[in-house]
């Protein structure tokens, strides 16, 4: 068979069981003192910066690192572990949880020696945060049409034009951007592109807030001008970014956060069913789940090869393209089952309330993070068509 | 499940691509390649394989015996190989010896009941039996008033009245009245028709999974093969998009059933993880049939419509796989009803543990 992909029946170790249950508890204390509500996915969570210190705090944060830079060395199955808890529990992780599976390993693998010691024990504490600048007004799915410019000038570059979608930006201390520092060339339209490392707050960096469907404000624009970035904030080599974002797309691209975003709808809609349920209900419900346990089966799998050292990438794609085409549909269908639910359920409201908001999340689930569309053409690739 | 580093499916797979390769099956209108394949199969040991050497059969694991079946799912082998396996593995499941040839399993319906009367003797009818035209034996699995009891009839002893599925395989209605077994046990305490249910689903679950590898695979082949439009089809963004996704059924479906034989492989009991893990792989196996399937015909155009194609004995046989030992549906509502039994709150403990 030459297009088979395997995903192997990885369990997770004891230990993660251990730490599942030092998770659990840890939540549900914070759920007890009010730090955030589990059945209010739709709060303002931007600023949950205390909270954020509590979970660096337990060691939770670059969970995989190594020691020296105040990481724990701890396996990829792990840090799965105390993800999948966070999600599930809807706690309050935007502001930490980009640097924790995404620039964090970026730096690790990029920046100078004095950059790490200074930045990655403070993102390990639950101190920092930060943002991705990928996506410029026409430059989405089309990496490689950024048009930002960093010119280089007296020890470092001077960076001009705008970025977009930027997630936690009016929030953030970083972000790790990628910007034009050559023309593409004949042979190779991906050439010329490469990763900085930014610091937010500074002069020539304006972040405009943009409004989400859903009511929230999560997305920003960013406009730089003459903005001044120095040379040892070049992270790995110059016009040679489009190697590197490609490399880190599996551990973005598999995870929990991938299919259970709007996984709270299920859970109430099991509430308001009750023990005894219709047969239509019942069988709802038990298709739902044998799809979510198949897709956290096959993302366990994925975690499993990088902790081999793998990189599955055409792997992590299929995830992400089964895993957020159903976290998308999830709420539509327990809407459809939630028709049926008696007028008495004591959750009622809140099932409703949930569905509203995950209803209005669920256009963007296929977007975010590579489109439906692009993630096939990587598979494609992979099967060898292309 | 690993192909190379197992030997039982090592041997499996040559004498697949002996003597069962799929484009000699299909051009022989006589199934005379039937016999051949049974032989070998036979002589090597593998339709008993999950029966202990004490009981007459090979005794290879669990593990090794589900790996079989994925293997014979990639060449949608139509023999009672899996039947068989299933069959020894209910009477071994009681002390009982297997015996020599094809053999397959009643009920093979969660719906169906074959009960035990007081002077030992069996009735019921049980449809749907995959290949009980063929089978010397049943293993078949009963009620009495004492609980569950294992028994191996001699097949001339039921009435068969034959039915094909949808792939064209016989699968009969098994009338069993006032017969007398052979041999008959009590089943092992707590083992209910359930178990074996949840078995015989794992094990078509895994031939649905190695089906879809083989759409798959074959599917990948014609659209860089297929010429339209002067290019390859495979160079069409929307053929590439449709391949994507069958890649994704197909993996979706291997991940569920080698999760589910790694599942029981490893438990001790039919608790409600090995139940949420076998009664999902079911579910979403059929899923990936009904997804994965229609899409390896649309790759294929009119040609893979024709029963001189090949594809069909994949995507019918996967189809019809669907419905034996619980359909979908029935899986779906008594994983729906277990879910629901336990509440709210236990749903993402039971998801998240294993
Ligand atoms: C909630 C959310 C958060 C985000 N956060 C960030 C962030 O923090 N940082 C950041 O940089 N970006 C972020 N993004 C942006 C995201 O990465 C882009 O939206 C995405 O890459 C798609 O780009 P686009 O929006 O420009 O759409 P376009 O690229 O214009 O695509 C529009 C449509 O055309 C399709 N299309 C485009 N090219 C092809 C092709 N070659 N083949 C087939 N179809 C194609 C797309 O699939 C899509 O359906 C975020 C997006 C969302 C929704």
């Amino acid at each position: 068979m030459t297009a088979a992909l395997r995903f192997d029946p990885i369990r997770l170790p004891e230990k993660c069981e251990q730490l599942r249950k030092e998770v659990r508890a840890f939540l549900a204390e914070e759920i007890a003192a009010g730090t955030f509500d589990p059945n209010k996915p739709n709060r303002e969570d931007t600023d949950a910066p205390e909270f954020s210190r509590r979970v660096g705090a337990k060691g939770w944060l670059g969970m995989t690192w190594p020691k020296k830079y105040g990481g724990q060395e701890r396996s990829f199955l792990e840090r799965y572990v105390v993800t999948e808890e966070m999600r599930v529990a809807n706690a309050p992780t935007r502001r930490f949880f980009v640097a924790d599976r995404q620039s964090g390993p970026v730096l690790l693998k990029y920046a100078p020696e004095h950059i790490k010691m200074e930045i990655l024990p403070r993102i390990c504490r639950g101190e920092i945060c930060f943002a991705i600048g990928m996506s410029e007004p026409n430059s989405g799915s089309d990496l490689f049409a950024a048009k930002t410019r960093a010119t280089k000038t007296d020890g470092g570059y001077l960076i001009n034009g705008t970025k977009i979608w930027t997630s936690s930006a009016h929030i953030a201390d970083y972000m790790i951007a990628i910007f034009r520092t050559s023309p593409p060339t004949k042979e190779n339209r991906r050439h010329g592109l490469t990763q900085f490392l930014v610091k937010m707050k500074q002069p020539g960096i304006k972040v405009n807030p943009i409004g989400q469907i859903t009511g929230q404000y999560e997305f920003n624009e960013v406009v730089f001008t003459d903005h001044f970035i120095p040379d040892d904030h070049v992270l790995g080599e110059v016009d040679g970014a489009w190697k590197q974002a490609t490399s880190e797309l599996a551990y973005e691209r598999s995870g929990p956060e991938r299919f259970l975003e709007t996984y709270y709808v299920l859970t109430e809609l099991v509430r308001a069913v009750g023990p005894n349920p219709d047969t239509r209900s019942a069988e709802g419900i038990g298709r739902l789940v044998a799809q979510l346990h198949t897709m956290r089966r096959m993302s366990v799998s994925v975690a499993g090869m990088l902790q081999a050292g793998k990189e599955p990438v055409v792997e992590a794609s299929i995830v992400k393209d089964i895993g957020t085409v159903w976290e998308q549909q999830l709420p539509h269908r327990v809407r459809d089952l939630a028709a049926f639910v008696e007028e008495t359920a004591t959750n009622r409201e809140t099932l409703e309330r949930q569905l509203d908001f995950a209803i209005k999340t669920a256009p963007k689930l296929t977007i975010q993070g590579g489109t439906t569309e692009v993630l096939r053409g990587i598979i494609a690739r992979g099967l060898g068509l292309r | 499940m690993a192909e190379s580093d197992n030997i039982v499916v090592e041997t499996a797979e040559k004498i697949f691509a002996d003597l069962a390769d799929p484009q000699t099956i299909n051009n022989d209108k006589n199934n005379s390649w039937q016999a051949p394949l049974w032989q070998a199969l036979s002589e090597a040991g593998l339709p008993l394989a999950w029966v202990p050497d004490d009981l007459g059969g090979s005794g290879a694991s669990l593990a090794d015996g589900f790996a079989l079946l994925n293997a014979a799912g990639r060449f949608a082998v139509a023999v009672p190989l899996a039947e068989t396996m299933l069959a020894g593995w209910l009477l071994a499941q009681a002390g009982i010896a297997a015996p020599e040839g094809e053999m397959t399993i009643v009920p093979a319906s969660p719906k169906d009941r074959i009960t035990l009367d007081a002077d030992g003797a069996l009735s019921g009818r049980a449809r749907g039996v995959p290949f009980a035209k063929a089978a010397k034996h049943f293993a078949v699995l009963a009620h009495g008033k004492d609980g569950a009891v294992i028994a191996l009839v001699d097949a001339s002893k039921g009435r068969i009245e034959s039915g094909l599925n949808v792939g064209y395989d016989h699968s009969d209605t098994v009338t069993l009245d006032k017969v007398q077994p052979i041999t008959i046990k009590p089943a092992p305490e707590g083992f209910e028709q359930t178990n074996l249910m949840l078995m015989g689903g794992v094990a078509r679950s895994l031939q649905i999974a190695g089906a879809l590898e083989a759409m798959l695979d074959i599917s990948v082949r014609y659209s860089n093969e297929r010429v339209a439009f002067e290019k390859k089809i495979s160079k069409f963004q929307a053929v590439q998009h449709n391949l994507a996704r069958l890649a994704g059924e197909s993996a979706a479906a291997l991940a569920a059933a080698t999760s589910a034989a790694d599942a029981i492989a490893n438990a001790k009991s039919f608790n409600d993880e090995v139940y949420l893990e076998a009664a999902s792989a079911k579910i979403r196996c059929a899923e990936a049939a009904e997804k994965g399937g229609s899409i390896a015909h649309q790759v294929h155009g009119a040609i893979g419509f024709t029963m001189e194609h090949i594809l069909h004995r994949y995507s019918l046989r996967a189809l019809a796989w669907r419905d034996d030992f619980g359909s979908e549906s029935h899986w779906a509502v008594e994983l729906g009803k277990l879910v629901a039994t336990r509440g709210a709150d236990e749903l993402w403990p039971l998801v998240a543990s294993r």
